[in-house]
Formats: C-alpha cells, sequence, structure tokens
C-alpha cells in the first residue's frame, strides 16, 4: 500500500480517517465548533441553540435487506442531530448519479427518502441532482445535510461523562453491516438478517423525562462499537470497561461473525444510539427503552471506569480482559 | 449459540485454570505448546487464555496459516492469471497478501476479474451462471478445506462445466509438524492439534509424532474451555512422561477422521513436495491435481511462467512460523509492518499470528495480562 | 481458514441440506456428510458439512470437566 496517497482504509471511520481529520483537516479549517468532532456542530443563534450536521453516503450496493442508500441518507443524518439532543426539522439532498442508473431505481430510491424523511418529520427543503460518467459513481452516491433544534432541557458534552456512568445501547449490535455483507458477498443466506437503519429521534424524544440524566451520546455507525468508544476516551482521565456478555446479539449475526471471524464490536450500526447515563436512573431509562419499537433489547453495556484511562477494554464471557484497540482498516469498506 | 456458549462457561474455565497451575508448578520448567491452527491462535487472543495460565507455559503460534504459508509464486501466478483476463475467485483472506508484482486487491483495482466467495461451490456457481468467463478457483486451505474443493472439482466434472478450473495451492499439516520437530532450532513440548482439521484426517494422523518423537499431542476444539482442557491434558502427559494422542474434541473428531472426505480427496489430488513460505519445501506435505481431473487444473490447461522471487530482507516471516521468535519480537512488527502497510504475510492474513497479536492489542505487553 | 460453526440441519434434498442460523437458513452442502439426517446439528466449513456434532460427547465433556479437582 503506498504511503502518500488515500486508500480505502482512510474512509473506514477507523484509525487512518481520524489521522486524517486530525492531522490534515482540524488544522486546515481550525476553528472551536469543529475541534469537539462531535456527530453534529451545535451553536446559538439569538438564543437559540442549533445543530448542524452533514453525511455522505457511498453504500454499496445500494439495495439491502432492510433499506437502501435512501432509507440510509435520512436516517443517518436524523440520527447525528439525535445524539445531539437536536430534534431534526430540515434536511437537504444531494445527488450524484452514474450515467447509466436506471430511472426506475432512481425512483425508488427517491421514494425511500421521502418515506423516511416523513416518518421522521422532516422536510427536504433544498439539494442538487449531478450526473457524472459511466465509472465514476457506481450507482449513486448521496450527501445530506441536516439542521435541527437543540431542546433547553438537554445538556450533552464529554465533559458530563464522570466515572461510574453506565453505557446503554438501544438493541442488537453489527446488524446493519452484516445485512449488507450478505448482499453483497456469496454468503448464499436464505432469509438474510435486515439492516438496523432506522431514524431514532423518536427514541429520544420518549426519553424526555431523563433528559438531565443523559450525559453524552454517539451513535456507532463506521467503525462499530469499538471504534466510537476509542474516539471518546481518548486523551480523556477515564476509561471504558465493556462486558461482552452483556452485549446484545442476533444469532445470526453471531454465527455470521463467528464463521467470517468478524467481530461485532467493529461493526457499522445504523439505528443504534449509545448512551451514557447516570447510574441511578438507569432503570427508568431502560423501561422507556424497552417500551419503544427501536429500544425493544436495549441493555446496559459496559461503564466508565478510572482505569486505564484513554482505553477501551472488553471483559470477556470467562472473565479474562482485552483491550479493544481501533482498527487500522475496516472490516467492510463502503458500509455506509 | 447450541454447543458454543456452554464451551464458554466461566466458572468450568476457573475449575480448569486451577488444575492447569498445580500442573504448571508440578513441572516447574518452560513448557512450550504449539498450535498449528490460525483459528487456534485467534481463539487464544481473543479469550484471553494467556492471562489464565501460568508464566512457565508458552503458548506458540506454528505455520496454521494456510495463507501466510503460501509462497509469493503461488500468488504471482494468480496475479497473472487475473491479467490475462481469466476471472480469479478466491477466499477473502487471499486479496490482500502481497507477490512479488502485488496483491490480487490491487489487480482488481486495476479492472481484472476478482471475486471473494465463502465456499468452492459459490465458484462453480459463477462458472456456471457466466459460461463465458474462465473461472480460476484459488485451492488455498488445510485439510478442512481441501475435501470440499475436491468435491467441487467432482461436481463440475459430473455436470461437465467447462470453464471450472482449480490452481490448486493446498497444504497438509502433520508433515509439517514433522518437519517442525525435525528441526534442531524448533523447541515443542507439546502440540495442540487443529481441531477441524482433524475431523477430516482423525487423530491416528498424529500417531507417529508421540510414537516417533515422543511429543504428547492433544487434538482440542477452539471455545475457551477446549483450549484450556488441551492445555491441562497436554501437561499431564508432561507431568508423567508421556507421549500420546489424545483427543478433546470427540464431540467432533474420531480416530478416523471423515472417510468419505479422505476418499474424495484421494481420487481428486496427489500428495506431492510442497514449497512453504518461510520452512522451505517439505516432502509430501501438497496436493496436486491427480491426472483423471486435469481439466479442471488451471496449471495443466492453461500454464503460466512467473519468475523465481526473492524474499525481502527484514522480514521474518519465516521464523515467526515456526514459532522461533513471537511476532513482537520482530523489528517491524507494529511500526513498518502493520495491517494497513504489511510487509510480510503473517501480518496480512487474519490468521497470521502477526495480525492477530496485533489487532487483539498484544502491542501494549501490559495488558496482556489484564488491565486492572 | 478453519472457521465452522455447530449449526441444526433443518431440511434435506439430495446432496443439499438447510441449516437454521437463528431465524435465517442456508444452504450447505452433504456430499461429505452422505449419513447426515435432518434434527442433526453439525459443523459446517466453506458450505459444507464436514462432521456432526455428537450430543452425547458434548454432554460427557462438561461434566467431565465440571469434575476436575485440584
Amino acid at each position: 500500500m503506498k504511503k502518500d496517497v488515500i486508500s480505502l482504509a482512510h474512509g473506514s471511520g477507523g484509525k487512518l480517517t481520524h489521522q486524517l481529520i486530525k492531522n490534515i483537516l482540524l488544522p486546515c479549517f481550525n476553528n472551536p465548533l469543529l475541534s469537539p468532532l462531535t456527530d453534529s456542530a451545535v451553536f446559538e443563534i439569538n438564543k437559540t441553540r442549533l445543530a448542524f450536521t452533514t453525511d455522505s453516503y457511498v453504500i454499496k450496493p445500494l439495495f439491502f435487506p432492510g433499506g437502501d442508500i435512501g432509507k440510509l441518507s435520512v436516517s443517518g443524518t436524523i440520527n447525528d442531530l439525535a445524539v445531539m439532543g437536536a430534534k431534526p426539522i430540515f434536511i437537504s439532498c444531494s445527488f450524484i448519479i452514474e450515467e447509466g442508473l436506471p430511472l426506475s431505481t432512481f425512483k425508488k430510491i427517491v421514494r425511500s427518502i421521502e418515506e423516511t424523511a416523513r416518518y421522521a418529520g422532516v422536510s427536504i427543503i433544498t439539494g442538487d441532482t449531478k450526473v457524472v460518467e459511466k465509472g465514476s459513481a457506481d450507482g449513486m452516491f448521496i450527501n445530506t445535510t441536516g439542521i435541527g433544534i437543540v431542546p433547553s432541557e438537554i445538556n450533552l458534552g464529554f465533559e458530563r461523562i464522570e466515572v461510574g456512568d453506565l453505557i446503554i445501547v438501544n438493541g442488537t449490535i453489527g446488524d446493519h453491516s452484516v445485512a449488507v455483507l450478505s448482499r453483497r458477498e456469496e454468503l448464499g443466506f436464505g432469509e438474510s438478517i435486515n439492516s438496523d437503519c432506522a431514524p431514532l429521534y423518536n427514541l429520544v424524544e420518549k426519553l424526555k423525562p431523563y433528559w438531565g440524566d443523559i450525559k453524552f451520546m454517539r451513535d456507532p455507525t463506521r467503525g462499530g462499537v469499538v471504534g466510537v468508544l476509542n474516539e471518546i476516551v481518548e486523551r480523556k482521565s477515564f476509561g471504558i470497561k465493556l462486558c461482552e456478555k452483556d452485549i446484545p446479539l442476533r444469532e445470526e449475526t453471531k454465527a455470521i461473525c463467528e464463521l467470517l471471524g468478524i467481530d461485532p464490536l467493529y461493526l457499522a450500526n445504523e439505528g443504534k444510539i449509545l448512551f451514557f447515563v447516570d447510574p441511578k436512573k438507569v432503570e427508568g431509562i431502560l423501561r422507556i427503552l424497552h417500551e419503544h419499537p427501536l429500544g425493544k433489547k436495549a441493555s446496559i453495556v459496559g461503564e466508565v471506569i478510572p482505569e486505564p484511562a484513554g482505553k477501551v477494554y472488553l471483559e470477556t464471557s470467562i472473565g479474562t480482559k482485552r483491550v479493544l484497540d481501533m482498527l487500522i482498516e475496516d472490516e467492510l469498506p463502503r458500509i455506509c | 449459540m447450541r454447543y458454543v456458549s456452554e464451551f464458554r462457561d466461566q466458572k468450568l474455565a476457573k475449575r480448569i485454570t486451577r488444575r492447569i497451575e498445580q500442573l504448571a508448578r508440578e513441572v516447574g520448567r518452560e513448557v512450550r505448546l504449539m498450535e498449528v491452527c490460525g483459528t487456534h491462535a485467534m481463539a487464544i487472543l481473543r479469550f484471553g487464555i494467556k492471562q489464565l495460565i501460568p508464566s512457565n507455559i508458552k503458548l506458540i503460534s506454528g505455520p496454521g496459516c494456510p495463507v501466510c504459508v503460501t509462497p509469493d509464486q503461488y500468488i504471482d501466478m494468480a496475479c497473472e492469471y487475473a491479467r490475462r483476463g481469466f476471472l480469479i475467485v478466491t477466499f477473502g483472506d487471499m486479496m490482500r497478501v502481497p507477490g512479488t508484482g502485488g496483491s490480487l486487491g490491487e489487480e482488481k483495482s486495476r479492472g481484472r476479474k476478482v471475486k471473494v466467495v465463502y465456499s468452492s461451490v459459490d465458484a462453480l456457481r459463477l462458472a456456471r451462471s457466466f459460461s463465458e468467463e474462465k473461472v480460476v478457483f484459488l485451492g488455498i486451505g488445510f485439510e478442512t478445506t481441501a475435501p470440499t474443493v475436491a468435491a467441487s472439482i467432482c461436481m463440475a466434472k459430473e455436470e461437465g462445466v467447462k470453464n471450472f478450473m482449480v490452481l490448486c495451492g493446498h497444504k497438509l499439516i502433520p508433515p509439517a509438524m514433522k518437519a517442525l520437530v525435525e528441526n534442531p532450532r524448533v523447541r515443542i513440548d507439546g502440540f495442540l492439534c487443529p481441531g477441524h482439521v482433524s475431523t477430516i484426517i482423525g487423530t491416528k494422523s498424529y500417531e507417529f509424532l508421540a510414537r516417533d518423537y515422543h511429543i504428547p499431542c492433544v487434538v482440542a476444539g477452539f471455545e475457551p474451555l477446549d483450549i484450556l482442557q488441551g492445555i491441562n491434558l497436554l501437561l499431564s502427559q508432561i507431568c508423567q512422561n508421556e507421549a500420546k494422542v489424545e483427543n478433546e474434541y470427540t464431540r467432533v473428531v474420531t480416530p478416523e477422521g471423515n472417510l468419505k472426505a479422505k476418499d474424495i480427496m484421494r481420487r481428486v489430488f496427489n500428495v506431492s513436495d510442497s514449497q512453504w513460505r518461510g520452512l522451505g519445501v517439505i516432502e509430501d506435505s501438497g496436493l496436486t491435481i491427480a491426472e483423471d481431473y486435469s481439466f479442471y487444473n488451471a496449471q495443466f490447461r492453461f500454464p503460466v511462467e512467473t519468475a523465481l522471487s526473492h524474499r525481502n530482507s527484514g522480514c521474518r516471516c519465516g521464523e515467526v512460523l515456526q514459532g522461533l521468535i513471537e511476532p513482537e519480537e520482530c523489528s517491524l512488527f507494529g511500526t513498518s509492518c502493520n495491517p494497513s502497510r504489511p510487509f510480510g504475510p503473517c501480518m496480512v492474513s487474519a490468521e497470521g499470528a502477526c495480525n492477530i497479536h496485533y489487532r487483539f492489542g498484544a502491542r501494549d505487553k501490559k495488558n496482556e495480562k489484564g488491565c486492572n | 481458514m478453519c472457521l465452522a460453526i455447530p449449526v441444526k440441519l433443518t431440511s434435506i434434498k439430495g446432496n443439499k441440506g438447510w441449516v437454521e442460523i437463528g431465524t435465517t437458513t442456508r444452504e450447505v452442502d452433504l456430499t461429505l456428510l452422505p449419513e447426515a439426517k435432518v434434527g442433526d446439528y453439525v459443523l459446517i466449513h466453506a458450505g459444507f458439512a464436514i462432521s456432526k456434532v455428537e450430543e452425547k460427547e458434548a454432554k460427557q465433556l462438561l461434566e467431565l470437566l465440571s469434575t476436575i479437582s485440584y
């Protein structure tokens, strides 16, 4: 692999992506709203807190069990707003379409975008369409940008995370990646697992009685649970312990991961949030999550610990421990 | 998961661990137990097995990664077929292994036809669906995989599929184990024998090691309890100065193995000497396609020439593959050789010792013994 | 790749079978395990069933492990 060119690994959400951001993008764009590197930038205009985010979707294949690039492009951006506590209101939608894409495919994806946006209560108010020569875009790429309003009761931030806080995930992990993989590779599965792709603001909204007790949220997309948690603990005075026994996994995901030798903790999710919560309020939070269709399998998966600071480690099912480091390269490229 | 979770029971693990501690004290000296299966290497690191056993018991990795021991020449041939417009179909782990002129992944990014599959049956399916393509399936793997490829070749012959071929690079484990024990530089006090290879070849295949070389052997499964029990049984033998072949994995392994699989292999393949990266040529350690099936032998139907390769200096994969050094002892480990910029095959393959050690956090030696 | 998992065989047709993985099914080739029967647990590797999983042996091992003394 050559040193001085961008490789696929730079897009995986792992170590190389991180380096690209830290070494090139941050110094160049240099501003305090960008540097926290949260899922959305949050700022105040005329006493209203707004959240602003953008994401590009290059997933292959365009259609996968449980969703398509359209549904993904809306859900993903809504979720980046939702984890900042923001109620999403407007989305932009830009298409880069490969010459030769059938019109029926385009229409199907556009309908999917509309359906997802309607379900989530957001409007698409601006956009753009470009077409590039055959071979330059692999069907279609989509970029969506979203804007949302952060209610005053929400107060999220790294600085709120304390030792003893518990980490909850709202359901089974790894499903999106496995769904895409089963469509991409010749795995020969009959009915596949569905991606968990879904907009999650409604779930966050239902947690309103506990908004004050939620310290931080993050959605584990590229890089998986491990990638995202490593980003959070980097250079902090705390670490994170995950308990293998408590990680919710579907049987199929478990089996496919065992069969292919991949670790579900590193796989992308598109319908999950990691909540850092006050341990005293965890029962109430779980109760609300369990009553929501997107939170039925919610579980406590870990906790914030004092040592080793700056690291994420796993307590295995047999009681041993190992550090979970960020991967250099993604198990599965072009996953979202 | 049935037949999986029960073998990850923490309480039982503790029991076996206590017994291992007792035996380790009895033995006293350093004991070197070698596994020759990438899946064992992965399981040992994934479950933190090394944290549970006393420091005088060393678990070392041998040449159990089929991708790692595949010589440059094979990769070069596969790349040459790709360049000539053949449709190369392969198991995933072969994609990133570099030959002398690059990897299959790089050929693919240059527009050649390379596809990853999970089974050789899928390669055959591709050949049927795309009859205009000349399909070359890369037959890499040990005795667990070889019979599946043999079965696909048989199917191709029965059905008269004309565009399906195999570039055969299968290798056999017991001859490699023999070569290791005959190497005076390699010190092995016991073998943790590969559980799934053994479902095919049977436990009797290892008897020569116990009988002629006095090396204790235990065929073990891949769950934490299997591996711990395997270590337990090996230590028991060592304490009693015994050397025999024991079977821990009786739920799937028998003394004779899978007779149907062995029969298919005998029909489709011949045994020959074979080149192992890092270990040199080992007698009777590889498979080639038999004459009756030469129509499905890519090398026979469309021979390609490749230049003799010369391994880059600095790469110590050969020593890692023989258990002579740990991955961390190679000066390139983690620095100029890491999964995103691998220098040697042990870092490229997901089953390579270096890749496994890197991924499971063995970079920081402190963390190997836990993080409190 | 020696990765193999134990799964339940839920139907057989000729030398092909279907195994259950959670709520999903996958086709496997039974050429190497012609004696497999519906209801058996089998080890699958690279799309083929390579061995039957013997429940009795599994139970015996677990029992043995629970009686290890130290």
